[in-house]
């Protein structure tokens, strides 16, 4: 599998000057095995992506970990959603009485968006998703609800020995009051155990998180707890705060991770940045 | 160990937090944790017990209705709610593992996450001091 990242800054797109490093568009990466092409969540990165995108890929799968609008805003700008040619997937979270459908139309829809759904020359085929473990092409996709507010998935997706953990929005130890101690009372364990690559929510210092508990994101520390319980072999630190600069977030690495011994590899996620697994 | 679903992951976080009994069941009935309140009740720390199945818990505690007569397994709301995935309530006395006889009053209720996943059960109860 290949990986792109094409967004990774958290909440709100901050591009500028003081983001060239890390970049300021918001979730978005880019999964790709031969013919398949994965996309996981629509955040303002997803337009890039839909340029660069190759010309002879017939369809696509839209991953949507959930519908916070930073990991929706980019989908109207999608290219291949114009594109007849081009069969567009969208998969995302279920809830108990509205639809993925009806709730993506709120955001296809005017005052929010000039184009609705139906407009679209194709229209995208809507999954909902739970708990759920299914086949794309070649690549095993499993997904359960982690805790964050509102229906959110994490997406763990494996091709043959070669495990990729996503879950860009997630506030471990909300529910987890001995974390990290016990795995079978831990959100998203099964997500992540084992993985070769797990991209992370880490927008916090743990001081911020404090006084941001419930706000549904993790603490860098938090993160790399849960890294190390989960056993992942390499870890990248996803959903920087919008209001962290390349500076501060260098800082979070020299002050969280340079010169400290880790039992897996542990670098901070920039747009542009390409894993390889398998 | 498998990891739990979220939901439950999170009723155990709100049961451990509450001052009032909880008990936290998965669909097959086996008990997944009680809080502090309920060790108060039951007599017993639930790291003494650690998890049992439905016919273990629903006769350790010897519950028995008013007259005395005991309960079988069925007549207990979290027993009735299990089966029915319905909300239920009942009172009756149990033994506590201290020996001490209590009347309870139970409330318990499904846990269904979304988008129609039945998880377990939860039961909610309080003594009932008589006058």
């Amino acid at each position: 599998m290949k990986i792109t990242v094409w967004g990774c800054r958290g909440s709100l797109p901050s591009p500028g000057p003081e983001k060239i490093i890390y970049g300021g568009n918001t979730s978005c990466v880019q999964v790709e095995l031969k013919n398949t092409l994965i996309v996981l969540d629509g955040g303002s990165g997803i337009q890039r992506l839909g340029s660069h995108i190759n010309r002879d890929i017939t369809e696509v799968h839209i991953m949507l970990s959930h519908l916070h609008i930073d990991h929706t805003m980019g989908l109207g700008f999608f290219l291949p959603l114009y594109n007849p040619n081009v069969t567009v997937h969208m998969w995302g979270p279920a809830t108990s009485e509205e639809s993925l459908l009806q709730r993506l139309r709120r955001y296809f829809s005017p005052p929010l968006f000039p184009v609705r759904l139906s407009e679209l020359p194709k229209h995208p085929v809507i999954h909902e998703l739970h708990d759920s473990t299914f086949d794309i092409g070649e690549i095993n996709i499993k997904t359960n609800y982690i805790c964050h507010p509102g229906p959110t998935l994490g997406f763990r997706l494996q091709y043959k020995d070669s495990v990729f953990a996503y879950m860009p929005d997630h506030e471990i130890p909300l529910g987890a009051p001995n974390f990290p101690n016990e795995p079978e009372w831990t959100s998203g364990y099964d997500i992540a155990k084992d993985a070769d690559l797990l991209f992370h929510d880490s927008q916090y210092r743990p001081a911020e998180y404090a006084s941001r508990v419930g706000w549904g994101h993790s603490s860098i520390e938090d993160t790399l707890a849960f890294a190390k319980l989960c056993r992942v072999k390499k870890l990248a630190l996803f959903h920087h705060d919008p209001m962290h600069t390349d500076v501060q977030l260098n800082q979070l690495h020299a002050d969280f991770i340079a010169n400290r011994n880790f039992d897996f590899e542990v670098g901070l996620c920039a747009e542009g940045n390409v894993y390889e697994l398998g | 160990m498998a990891q739990q679903p979220l939901e439950l992951i999170l009723a155990r976080q709100f049961a451990d937090s509450l001052n009032i009994a909880v008990f936290l069941v998965d669909p097959a009935g086996n008990l997944l944790f009680y809080n502090e309140s309920a060790e108060g009740i039951l007599g017993i720390r639930f790291s003494e017990t650690g998890s049992m199945p439905v016919n273990e818990w629903s006769s350790v505690f010897t519950p028995t209705d008013v007259q005395g007569k005991r309960l079988p397994p069925e007549g207990l709301p979290l027993v009735q709610t299990l089966s029915t995935q319905k909300p239920a309530q009942g009172s009756f006395y149990i033994e506590s593992k201290k020996g001490q006889r209590y009347l309870i009053t139970v409330n318990s209720f499904p846990i269904s996450g979304k988008p129609d996943r039945y998880l377990g059960a939860m039961a909610l109860f309080w003594k009932i001091e008589l006058p």
